[in-house]
């Protein structure tokens, strides 16, 4: 057997003194080949980045190696000085990060950027530096490459950032390419693109790559190897497909029964009953209008109908740009639509001023995907949660009693009211979120990417809540999200959407079994790990 | 780009009219400049006749229009107490003050960007409060006994620099340093937060990652980024070192025009308050316009929407 690339014994490195745990990554010991993809599963604080920006010598400085080693080309990469290891940072070992959006400075072109790495590194002339510089921009698919070249970040795409900084990353045709969760970011379309991207790259710079992620999805697109961490050991490694279908770890195996699958079953009958109808809904923006320049019209809804009917959830699916959120705003009045009716109950909630509408709010509630910036820091959770009703004139008493029985429903205990936003992971607090929706009783409940900042297992457990409160409540569920895969499990019918129209539209197995729009089927083909079946996990235990 | 520079011009324009319009109309309305003119003693009769003359009984925005076609030209009337025309007051006088105020910046740069980077690179340490200090030290003194301090300390015991007077650069040192430091902790405090919040930034980490060597990654990377806001801050720190030297001009005996302003005020000399207020109005327009270019050569995003 050849070399390994990077070999890693016994690596531990210690949290500061205040964390819940004494280290981020306790004995962990891995070896990586060339010419292979090493994922490393996790979820977050599992140590599967801070072995990744250990790697590169790049640790916050409140972490600290305590022991172990990391040979990479016969040097341990834990005792040497900082020069060196900065001398094979970029050169020998380069790195790809997760947000593409900031990873650029964004002062300089692209095409200084990239070529920056060729004058950190060697001495070549300036028009060699460009032309090895357009050559990389052709390799990483970037269209028009002397356009990118003179661009500055902020004039592209996410993912042609990803491709930038993809690019600086191969420049110097590293050994050790490490991707820290690199299309986390991005559409689905735009991750399908990126990962086959790095497929290639395995083979034509016979790199070793070790890619960090949480989504066992992707492990099963690119992955050679697998390694699952949690809480900073190593509890399963073995070949993608030992791990993948054959987990044996009872974490592995959660990890893997929380991957996000189309429901099964024929879903049961919905009511008659309209909770929500939308007619002609549409918006344009105007934008970037001066006095000598006209603006620059956008049609982020075009007019759009739809209904759903009491206790249905119908899911609101679409990549950025396709108009959900606008959708979203305007179903809540938080933009003014420009013509359209929607209509809850016999009330039109697209007429009338904000202020007018204030009494009407309590129908229509929302729950937002950041759980850590939803809830005020400084107030107790039963605070906010009253809040709601005792505007709507319910008495302390009642409302007091209400949020005790909805801490019941979320699965926590009555005493969450007592405490702070602080005090909860941000599982808990999407529930809490849940509950603060519901205290005014809304006859729709809108989740707006509602599980997406959540690590899987827990993201599990949000939509069974949502699945739970649906069917005891008969609440009906507008679930917008840019994740085919968790919609079609919780949802009864979908709409997909892309340029601010619905493009397709009809039940959870008419869009995955029988696509009719162009977009729905590149969406579709764009997920993930489809060419792999979740295993009978029971079946495998028995 | 092009159309960026010139609706800002456009827009600059616009202020100054706004600016000299507003400062006639308030000048005006403050005092009455025949009962002034014409002395304690006169009569109606005289005050009367004295307005006649100089056209001030003609509507308000007709006099306004006069002024502003001749100020254009560079005619601002004469002085009331000098007996001298208004235009070469204040190229005497001009001069000293942009003097003082472009010295005063540079001071205020050169003592800040250093004292916020390195208090960056180390956060809450003792470099940092180090820093900190002396910058507060500035702000904390009144400038014009810090400039008393200058001047017993280096004109008087040590004897190495004029106590007062503007004959030569020289003169201008100590000034300079009084007006620059008390400006000094502002701006010390935005360097050392845009450094900061730079420094710990995405860019910073792929830039490291690239293998890139501190001092470069300092200075090429994250001061590019820290110092945008700097420039816009400049400007307004400059506009108030031209308008608000007075004391320290009255301190070193710079015949300025922040000094001329103020007696001018004193004496209701109309004609060169009103020149005074345009000129320092202008170039603060001015000056923010620059900054305004700066800032769009510096970062991109404002250069290419």
């Amino acid at each position: 057997m050849t070399e390994p690339l990077l070999s890693v014994r016994n690596l531990t490195v210690d949290l500061p003194a205040s964390g819940d745990r004494l280290h981020a990554v306790s004995g962990l010991s891995f070896d990586m080949y060339p010419n292979e993809i090493v994922c490393v599963v996790g979820e977050s604080g599992s140590g599967k980045s801070v072995t990744a920006f250990t790697a590169m010598g790049l640790l916050p400085k409140a972490l600290k190696v305590a022991g172990g080693e990391m040979l990479f080309e016969g040097r341990d990469l834990l005792k040497m000085s900082r020069h060196e290891h900065a001398g094979l940072r970029g050169k020998r070992i380069s790195m790809v990060f997760q947000e593409p959006m900031t990873a650029l400075n964004p002062c300089f072109t692209v095409g200084d950027q990239i070529e920056e790495i060729f004058r950190t590194h060697t001495k070549l002339s300036s028009a060699e530096c460009k032309a090895r510089t357009m050559a990389l921009l052709e390799e990483v698919r970037l269209p028009d490459p002397p356009r990118v070249y003179a661009s500055y970040p902020h004039q592209l795409s996410g993912g042609q950032r990803q491709r930038i900084v993809i690019a600086i990353a191969l420049a110097m045709d590293p050994k050790l390419l490490i991707a820290d969760e690199p299309t986390t970011a991005l559409d689905v379309t735009t991750q399908a693109q990126i990962l086959s991207l790095f497929k290639t790259l395995k083979t034509t710079h016979n790199a070793g790559i070790l890619f960090v992620t949480h989504d066992f999805d992707v492990v099963a697109e690119i992955a050679d190897r697998v390694i699952v961490m949690q809480k900073g050991i190593v509890v399963e490694q073995g070949t993608a497909e030992e791990v993948l279908n054959q987990p044996q770890h009872p974490y592995t195996r959660q990890l893997i029964a929380a991957v996000p699958r189309k429901r099964e079953g024929a879903a049961p009958p919905l009511q008659e009953e309209i909770a929500l109808q939308v007619k002609g809904l549409s918006k344009t923006f105007h934008l970037g209008r001066t006095l000598t320049r006209k603006a620059r019209t956008v049609h982020a809804l075009h007019p759009t109908d739809f209904t759903v009917r009491k206790g249905e959830t119908l899911g609101i699916v679409g990549e950025s740009g396709s108009g959900k959120t606008t959708l979203v705003r305007c179903l809540i009045r938080l933009l003014d639509p420009d013509e359209g009716e929607i209509w809850i109950g016999d009330r039109n909630f697209a007429k009338g001023s904000r202020e007018s509408l204030r009494a009407a709010r309590k129908d229509i509630q929302i729950v937002f995907q950041d759980p850590y910036g939803s809830l005020n820091p400084r107030r107790s959770i039963g605070e906010q949660l009253i809040g709601a009703p005792m505007n709507f004139g319910v008495s302390r008493d009642v409302a007091w009693e209400r949020a005790k029985r909805l801490m019941k429903i979320v699965r926590l205990e009555e005493e969450a009211l007592y405490r702070y936003p602080s005090q909860f992971s941000g599982g808990q607090r999407q529930r809490i979120c849940i509950a603060r929706a519901l205290m005014v009783e809304p006859k729709v409940l809108i989740a707006d990417e509602a599980v997406s900042a959540l690590d899987v297992s827990v993201q599990k457990e949000v939509l069974q809540l949502l699945a739970d409160i649906k069917r005891d409540m008969g609440l009906t569920i507008l679930f917008i999200t840019h994740d085919l895969r968790v919609a079609s499990q919780i949802c009864d019918n979908l709409i997909v959407m892309s340029h601010g129209k619905i493009v397709e539209r009809g039940t959870v197995d008419q869009v995955f079994g029988d696509a009719q729009d162009a977009y729905t089927r590149q969406l579709l083909s764009a997920m993930p790990g489809r060419g792999w079946e979740v295993p009978d996990l029971d079946a495998l235990s028995a | 780009m092009l159309r960026y520079l010139m609706q800002r011009i456009g827009l600059a324009l616009l202020v100054c009219v706004a600016v000299s319009l507003l400062a006639f109309t308030l000048l005006n309305a403050s005092g009455d400049v025949a009962i002034s003119v014409a002395g304690e003693e006169a009569t109606a009769a005289q005050i009367d006749a004295i307005r006649e003359q100089m056209g001030l009984n003609r509507p308000l925005l007709v006099r306004y229009g006069e002024w502003l076609g001749n100020a254009v030209q560079g005619d601002f009337g004469n002085s009331l107490f000098f007996r001298q025309p208004v235009g070469e007051l204040i190229a005497d006088r001009l001069p000293k003050t942009m003097t003082l105020a472009v010295m005063s910046l540079a001071v205020m740069l050169l003592l800040s960007v250093p004292l916020g980077v390195v208090a960056a690179l180390r956060p809450n340490s003792l470099i940092d409060r180090a820093a900190l200090l002396i910058a507060v030290l500035g702000q904390a003194m009144p400038n014009f006994w810090f400039a008393l301090v200058l001047i017993v300390i280096f004109s008087l015991t040590l004897g190495i620099m004029p106590p007062s007077g503007s004959a030569t650069l020289k003169h201008y040192v100590l000034p300079a340093i009084a007006l620059g430091y008390y400006s000094t902790p502002p701006m010390m405090r935005l360097i050392r937060q845009g450094m900061i919040e730079a420094l710990s930034s995405d860019y910073i980490r792929t830039a490291q990652a690239k293998g890139i060597g501190a001092t470069k990654i300092i200075f090429k990377h994250a001061l590019r980024n820290a110092v945008i806001p700097v420039v816009s801050l400049s400007a307004v720190q400059f506009g108030n070192m031209l308008g608000g030297s007075v004391v320290i001009e009255a301190v070193f005996g710079i015949n300025g025009l922040g000094f001329l302003a103020w007696e001018s005020i004193s004496r209701m000399d109309l004609p060169v308050v009103q020149a005074v207020l345009l000129i320092v109005a202008v170039f603060y327009i001015i000056v923010v316009l620059a900054a305004d270019f700066i800032n769009a050569w510096l970062d991109p995003r404002i250069r290419i929407s």
